[in-house]
């Protein structure tokens, strides 16, 4: 048996007829092929998976695609156009927030979702959000940094001035 | 203006730009069309006989195209590797699917395909199995006592193999000595978690005779000469592809039933086949890390000299050998000794089997156990003498003038200088100001510990002739485009290092291109030179060896073709801001451009110059580097509830000469995260009948954000003559500095409370328990006196 689903992601309405057991996540990465958003365990620890719902973190191993027909869904291949970084995923460039990038896509999502309610969130705040997310490769410390200096950005000038002052720097990327 | 050189700066990561907007290509992320499924039928049982397996009604589901099990395939298919580290060892045959006992929770029994990966899983819950269960081995040292069940019939016990070494007279050191401090260090299983599960997938070109095969592995060369192996096919008909890896810390250094089983099926079947592992298969079935028992000894004088040391391990090998299991703990005896000088060293080893999965290398690999048990009785020794554990590790420490050093174990650890990480890392934590607050702190009534580990480690693996099975070298290929772009092409394999970034900046310096015209490429077999892999902090070391040895061969190149081009002596060539340019004239120059041009037409090439711009190199060590450093820990405890908080972590790390420090400190940071997990958090627990209790990320814990400390890291940096780019390797540093610093920083803390000793990890409970203990006896005896 199929069921009929209506969802947008990315600003893209898809209409598909799926399983009614078919997790959001596989459904993101075996149908519509974004595969940007990871599975790291199923049983929503990890946070490799999380995504937006209607704007706010979710995580996509725990909801089924049924679940989110008639909502928005924004993935890591959402944030940004093809010529440029989003503040978040620059800082995390710039701090050294990722290694093997298995993980990333998740936090990156975490990470808005945290800046947007509290752009200015301490360390501990910033931890407290990532609770969900699990990284095996940095500590963290650089996803700590990357995420407060993207807050920084976001609310330096306005936000749409400095996500153009932040272009990246396709050029060799050499910071001293 | 001279170009600045890439290398020892902060250069951000080539490969962030796909992994940064979800274009990285993971093994799951590669979709083909009519692709197949595959799913595995594990044992719930720790130790049975299978009795009978039925799979009909599986194989009558709607989607299922077939279902294997192991007597069909016990034929067709060879056994999965190991690599024989010990003179005894007992090699149990190990297939890829079970044939008639399964020996540990999790152990493949059937294959479904399935035309999706639901209906796979679907399926496999309707094998039916009659199991015999049998009693399991799960206590390695009640394993090795008469009367204990064996987990491999066709031996007389569990004893997998045996090792020692003796070197100095062992006896007379401890006649000696003044004080013998013993203890029984437990290096509890790890389970590697890397955050990508592993996956599979293949497709078989039946036209031109070609397996593809995607795998999560760190040494795709390996990978290719194994499925020959197994599948038995030809190596030049197999293409193993490892594009982005989402970490492996060791775990994807090996060669797992899946790696052998997906292939095949793609071969018979005629479709892409793709198995992705769970989480859960993860848990129970990727290698486990560490599971040793270290009875240790140390003699000293009555000053802290040390005069000998004796180490006794038990190391729980699990039921089968995968590829690396045995050598382990061999890597455990030669760096046991560490960073001090002594007369007179024993090593003696047991391995044991089990019903419990294999261990292997984990991040580290037989080295944290080395440093852990050097490290804390280093502790226990001070504490006895009443010695500061700083003072202790300085008397003891081989001196600067010392290196080359031949150690007790007959290694040459290459270059160091242990005193000067150790004062640059007081110097960042104010030692002496510490252990004034912690005065103050105990009279308080607070809870307060701080702790150091000073390691050497053993990097850059390796000279050839250390490996029972050779390798040890790392190749890369270096192109000049006819564009002027340069292509790199490496062996190794990295998957989260950032090789792609070190190997440009490597070659662009070399090469005098700005670092942006630099393309790295690895992880595919069928482009790139044959290749070794990333583990045991090589890559950097022998891989980017291999990069700058290259480059440098077509630079040569490039220099006799210009000279050529200007007419003039070779010797008389210098390289300058893109062009070539006469010593004696420098108005007579030739660029960068024309150069290449000239290699690619052809038409004007000295006398057996042959066209092209590349270069391939092997570098091969010829010995091991030896990275080293202090660690500080600072630790509090709540009183109420047991609990550790990690208030101040001091790295100061040596790891010889450095390409790019941001992602050298990234590495320590990692590695630092994962020694401390192992110090407070993580355990795999296996119960009394041998089921995995930690099988979810639920209940086996890797450290989360707020579990996790600041760091505060720097470096000295002692360069190697073993390379010459002057690099040791960083890894696993961190990992291996940090387990000891956190542990003897907590038993600082309760040395009030009279504990010497608790084994990892750390938990809360079992902290609350000794803080519970004092509490209830000073109240009795405040009873008694009132």
């Amino acid at each position: 048996m199929k069921v009929p689903i209506t969802i947008t992601v990315n600003g893209v309405t898809h209409s598909s007829e799926v399983e009614p057991r078919l997790l959001l996540v596989h459904y993101l990465r075996d149908v519509l092929e974004l595969t940007g958003t990871h599975v790291g365990c199923e049983t929503g620890i990890c946070g490799a998976c999380t995504v937006h719902l209607e704007g706010e973190a979710v995580k996509s191993c725990l909801m089924l695609a049924v679940q989110a027909s008639g909502s928005k869904v924004t993935t890591v291949e959402g944030l940004s156009s093809d010529s440029e970084l989003d503040p978040v995923q620059q800082s995390f460039w710039e701090e050294h927030g990722l290694q093997c990038g298995y993980c990333t896509p998740g936090i990156l999502m975490t990470a808005h979702d945290l800046l947007r309610r509290s752009p200015d969130a301490s360390e501990a705040e910033i931890k407290r959000a990532l609770n969900g997310n699990l990284c095996r490769c940095t500590g963290y410390q650089n996803i700590v940094a990357a995420i407060r200096s993207a807050g920084r950005k976001m609310k330096s000038k306005d936000g749409r001035s400095a996500r153009q002052s932040e272009k990246p720097r396709r050029k060799t990327a050499a910071a001293t | 203006m001279p170009q600045e050189k890439y290398s020892g700066r902060k250069i951000l990561r080539k490969e962030d730009a796909r992994l940064l907007t979800g274009k990285g290509l993971y093994v799951d992320d590669v979709h083909l069309p009519n692709t197949l499924h595959m799913a595995l039928l594990r044992s719930p049982h720790a130790h049975a006989r299978i009795r009978r397996l039925d799979a009909s009604r599986a194989k009558s589901l709607d989607g299922v195209v077939t279902v294997l099990t192991g007597p069909e395939i016990r034929g067709e298919l060879n056994t999965l590797p190991s690599a024989a580290a010990l003179p005894d060892l007992r090699v149990p045959d190990h297939y890829l699917l079970a044939v008639d006992a399964v020996r540990f929770a999790g152990e493949p029994v059937a294959a479904v395909v399935a035309e999706t990966s639901y209906l796979a899983s679907d399926a496999v819950d309707q094998i039916e199995v009659d199991y015999e269960p049998l009693p399991a081995v799960v206590d390695p040292e009640k394993a090795l006592e008469k009367g204990s069940p064996v987990v491999h019939p066709q031996w007389d016990s569990n004893l997998a193999g045996t090792f020692e070494l003796v070197s100095g007279d062992i006896q007379a050191a401890f006649k000696r000595a003044d004080r013998v401090v013993k203890a029984r260090l437990v290096n509890q299983r790890l389970i590697p978690a890397a955050m990508e599960p592993r996956a599979v997938q293949a497709s078989y070109q039946s036209g031109e005779k070609m397996l593809t095969v995607w795998s999560t592995t760190q040494i795709p060369h390996t990978l290719r000469s194994e499925i020959a192996r197994l599948l038995k096919t030809p190596d030049n008909l197999i293409r193993v592809i490892a594009l982005d890896v989402g970490g492996g810390f060791g775990s994807k250094l090996n060669v797992y039933p899946e790696e052998g089983l997906v292939p095949y099926l793609a071969m018979k079947l005629g479709r892409p086949v793709k198995w992705v592992e769970t989480r859960r298969e993860n848990m129970l079935c990727t290698i486990h890390g560490r599971d040793q028992i270290n009875y240790v000894e140390l003699a000293l004088t009555k000053d802290g000299r040390i005069l000998g040391l004796k180490v006794r391990v038990i190391a729980d090998v699990g039921a089968y050998l995968q590829m690396l299991t045995a050598l382990m703990p061999t890597l455990t005896a030669i760096m046991s000794p560490g960073c001090y000088r002594m007369n007179a060293f024993s090593f003696e080893l047991k391995e044991v089997f089990t019903n419990k999965m294999a261990t292997d290398a984990y991040r580290g690999a037989g080295r944290p156990e080395a440093t852990y048990l050097i490290e804390r009785i280093m502790d226990l020794a001070a504490a006895q003498l009443k010695m500061d554990p700083v003072e202790i590790r300085r008397r003891n420490f081989i001196q600067p003038a010392s290196f080359p050093y031949t150690t007790r174990t007959a290694l040459v650890y290459d270059s160091g200088n242990y005193d000067k990480a150790l004062k640059k890392a007081l110097d960042l934590a104010g030692y002496k100001q510490l252990r004034k607050k912690q005065e103050q702190m105990r009279k308080q009534g607070k809870v307060m510990g701080v702790g150091l580990s000073t390691y050497v480690e053993i990097c850059a693996m390796g000279p050839a002739r250390a490996f029972a099975a050779g390798g040890g070298w790392e190749s890369a290929t270096v192109r000049v485009e006819p564009s002027g772009k340069v292509t790199v092409l490496s062996g190794a394999s990295p998957h989260g290092q950032g090789e792609e970034t070190t190997f440009a900046q490597i070659a662009a310096d070399e090469l005098c291109v700005p670092f942006d015209d630099v393309a790295v490429i690895h992880g595919d077999t069928r482009a790139v030179p044959h290749g070794i892999g990333t583990f045991g902090s090589r890559t950097t070391a022998v891989g980017g060896t291999a990069v700058y040895m290259s480059a440098q061969k077509v630079k040569s190149k490039m220099t006799d073709l210009a000279a050529h081009l200007l007419e003039i002596n070779p010797k008389n060539v210098v390289w300058k801001d893109g062009k070539v340019v006469a010593k004696s004239n420098p108005k007579r120059s030739t660029t960068f451009a024309e150069v290449v041009k000239a290699a690619y037409s052809a038409k004007n090439l000295p006398p057996g110059m042959e066209p092209g711009l590349d270069a391939t190199s092997y570098f091969s060590p010829q010995n091991f580097t030896f990275p080293f450093g202090t660690h500080i820990c600072v630790v509090e405890i709540d009183k109420e509830t047991g609990e550790v908080e990690i208030v101040k972590y001091v790295a100061v790390d040596d790891c010889g000469r450095v390409v790019n420090p941001m992602m050298v400190g990234g590495q320590v940071q990692g590695g630092i995260a994962q020694g401390i997990g192992q110090a407070l958090y993580e355990e795999a627990v296996y119960d009394e009948n041998g089921q995995l209790r930690t099988s979810e990320l639920m209940d086996y814990v890797v450290p989360k954000a707020s579990q996790l400390p600041v760091y505060t890291c720097d470096r000295t940096e002692t360069p190697t003559n073993v390379n010459p780019l002057g690099a040791k390797g960083v890894g696993e540093a961190g990992t291996i500095g940090a387990t000891p610093a956190v542990v003897n920083a907590v038993m600082d803390a309760l040395a009030p409370y009279g504990v010497t000793n608790l084994d990892m990890p750390l938990k809360p409970e079992k902290i609350w328990r000794v803080l519970q203990a004092k509490e209830s006896r000073s109240q009795k005896s405040g009873d008694r006196s009132r």
